[in-house]
């Protein structure tokens, strides 16, 4: 029936269109924009003289490119390996039966659910160098420590968890992988759940141990989510911009920049808008890398009859 | 497994929810002490003696950035829907051509990142002029909620009986009163889900507040405790309240829709 589908295209018809102007679009003039000289004027005058590829050699040849791309580096292991191996502990750890499993287990999605400002802002209050409950728990530590062995090992000093350039980064991974924490938690306990019990009640039958069940039965059987989990927790981690944003500006002295908080800096902090869009566009480049191989490992998770 | 043990894996469990809910007790602990007081060491575990300031601060402070959150969020929710129902709807129940290329590029673009839609969408509002406007922001944080929207009601409406459908179509219904009157009421929790994370989005967004609006009098509630962080950093009373307020519309979403969110986590994510 032509007329049939016909109507059909007709209700997918403002999806495209929403499609081609809100995504189409502007990527086509982001792409644009970082072939020119693009600044601040430009959205007055409209004068924004082609430039080739100046833009990309800047960005390329700006020290700050190899630091910031270091720390992306950095930040997105950090955070994936961390998020990832506690989210499983967690989402193994929930798969036995006890009395307040459902309620405790949706209460952790609360971390997952808060704006990222709030969460941001609620970090830099317990990272706080003076009054911050880190430092002030550590101290007690130290504290203790002293009155038994007489060294202290912080020195009477509390950390400088934001405001040192050696700390900065790593303050920032520990507050995202809370972030990300009930994500991988959620999505690993989904795939933990459609792993057929009989399973490890006949491994238990032939006598093997917790270790052996996990690592014979849980991890091969997992791996299409782990897949699923680790691509689009790089792809959101790649994303992240409110919580480094909120905790360091990216800061001090660029120690916790990555390539999104840079890119934003450069667009709108130093109104270099066509840079900004190059730093965006090799962004992109990482993201799409990683995207596709996401859904090549999805189709063939897919062939295996696994999601 | 004997009672005793599942009582020991209970209490087990509930020091591991207390440790990774720490810093949001800490939050709502320091919503209810005087500033003065979050200064002391060693600090106040419990908010004995606490006060409300903080929230009278909060509201009478950040009440309008609370209102243009609701109304930038409530936007986000009514585009949402109007764009996503019909294209799920079309895309669960017809056989497009290109039905299938709609549906990867929903899934590429959720991985564009957010920075990168902000700078060019930044050059295109202001070649039209709509930058500082509500409207930004709208058009902006759709764009979060728009492709995750028609993936959790497709996924939805793909499951509905073709039976249910076909009798009326055979009475001669056409394709809007399939939508309207079978459709959209047995999808009625997918639609609830879908509206309440486009809520949760909008609300939460910083990004594109941060760089598509200028106007202090539009900015919502997230860009305010930015700022508001980086000009009163002794009031922590005052920010931690506006940040418990902040999260208000999340643990609404919780009670409300607990057993959806789950499946929000992982509906756009995955693919069926």
């Amino acid at each position: 029936m032509p007329s049939h589908r016909l109507r059909g295209a007709l209700f997918l018809a403002p999806l495209v269109l929403y499609i081609a102007v809100f995504f189409g679009y502007p990527l086509a003039t982001n792409v644009g924009m970082s072939f020119r000289e693009y600044t601040a004027a430009s959205f007055y005058t409209g004068e924004a003289p082609f430039t080739g590829l100046d833009n990309y050699a800047r960005l390329l040849g700006d020290p700050l490119f190899a630091k910031t791309l270091g720390n992306t580096v950095l930040f997105t292991v950090g955070s994936l390996a961390f998020q990832f191996g506690i989210g499983l502990a967690l989402a193994v750890f929930f798969q036995r039966r006890f009395p307040l499993n459902g309620v405790l287990r949706s209460l952790l999605l609360v971390p997952w659910l808060l704006p990222l400002v709030v969460s941001g802002t609620v970090w830099r209050w317990i990272y706080d160098q003076e009054y911050g409950v880190l430092n002030q728990a550590l101290l007690g530590l130290s504290g203790a420590v002293e009155r038994l062995t007489g060294w202290a090992p912080l020195g009477g000093e509390g950390i400088a968890w934001l405001s040192s350039t050696d700390m900065a980064l790593t303050s920032v991974v520990i507050a995202n992988v809370w972030v990300g924490i009930p994500f991988n938690m959620v999505i690993l306990y989904g795939g933990l759940q459609n792993i057929p019990r009989h399973l490890y009640e006949a491994a238990e039958l032939d006598g093997a141990g917790p270790w052996q069940r996990f690592r014979h039965i849980t991890w091969p059987l997992l791996r299409p989510v782990t897949a699923v989990v680790l691509m689009l927790g790089l792809v959101y981690t790649l994303k992240v911009f409110d919580v480094i944003m909120v905790l360091t500006n990216g800061g001090p002295a660029n120690a916790s920049h990555t390539l999104t908080t840079w890119s934003y800096q450069i667009s709108f902090t130093e109104l270099d808008f066509g840079t900004g869009a190059a730093a965006g566009n090799v962004l992109i480049l990482i993201a799409l890398v990683f995207a596709l191989v996401y859904l090549r490992s999805g189709r063939t998770a897919d062939e295996g009859g696994a999601r | 497994m004997t009672t005793a043990r599942s009582a020991r894996t209970t209490v087990a469990a509930l020091l591991i929810v207390g440790v990774l809910l720490f810093p949001l007790y800490w939050m709502v602990n320091a919503s209810l002490q005087p500033s003065s007081a979050l200064l002391e060491t060693p600090p106040r575990l419990l908010p004995l003696g606490g006060t409300l300031d903080g929230y009278t601060e909060a509201l009478s402070g950040q009440g309008g950035a609370l209102l243009n959150s609701t109304i930038v969020a409530a936007g986000t929710v009514l585009l949402t829907l109007a764009v996503a129902v019909p294209a799920a709807y079309a895309l669960s129940r017809f056989s497009l051509p290109g039905g299938r290329a709609v549906l990867f590029a929903l899934l590429l673009v959720q991985m564009i990142p957010g920075i990168v839609m902000a700078n060019s969408l930044y050059a295109v509002m202001n070649t039209t002029g709509i930058l500082n406007t509500y409207a930004a922001m709208i058009l902006a944080d759709s764009t979060l909620a728009v492709p995750f929207a028609v993936l959790i009601l497709r996924a939805f409406m793909v499951t509905i009986p073709r039976a249910l459908t076909e009798a009326a179509e055979v009475d001669g219904a056409g394709p809007l009163r399939v939508l309207v009157s079978i459709i959209l009421p047995v999808s009625r929790n997918a639609v609830i889900t879908s509206g309440l994370f486009a809520f949760l989005f909008a609300w939460a967004d910083f990004l594109f507040a941060v760089t598509l609006n200028k106007d202090d009098a539009m900015q919502p509630v997230t860009v305010a405790i930015y700022r508001f962080i980086g000009a009163h950093t002794a009031d922590w009373n005052g920010v931690m309240a506006t940040g418990v307020i902040a999260s208000v519309p999340a643990a609404v979403l919780l009670v409300v829709a607990q057993r959806y969110v789950a499946a929000g986590v992982t509906g756009g994510a995955l693919k069926d």
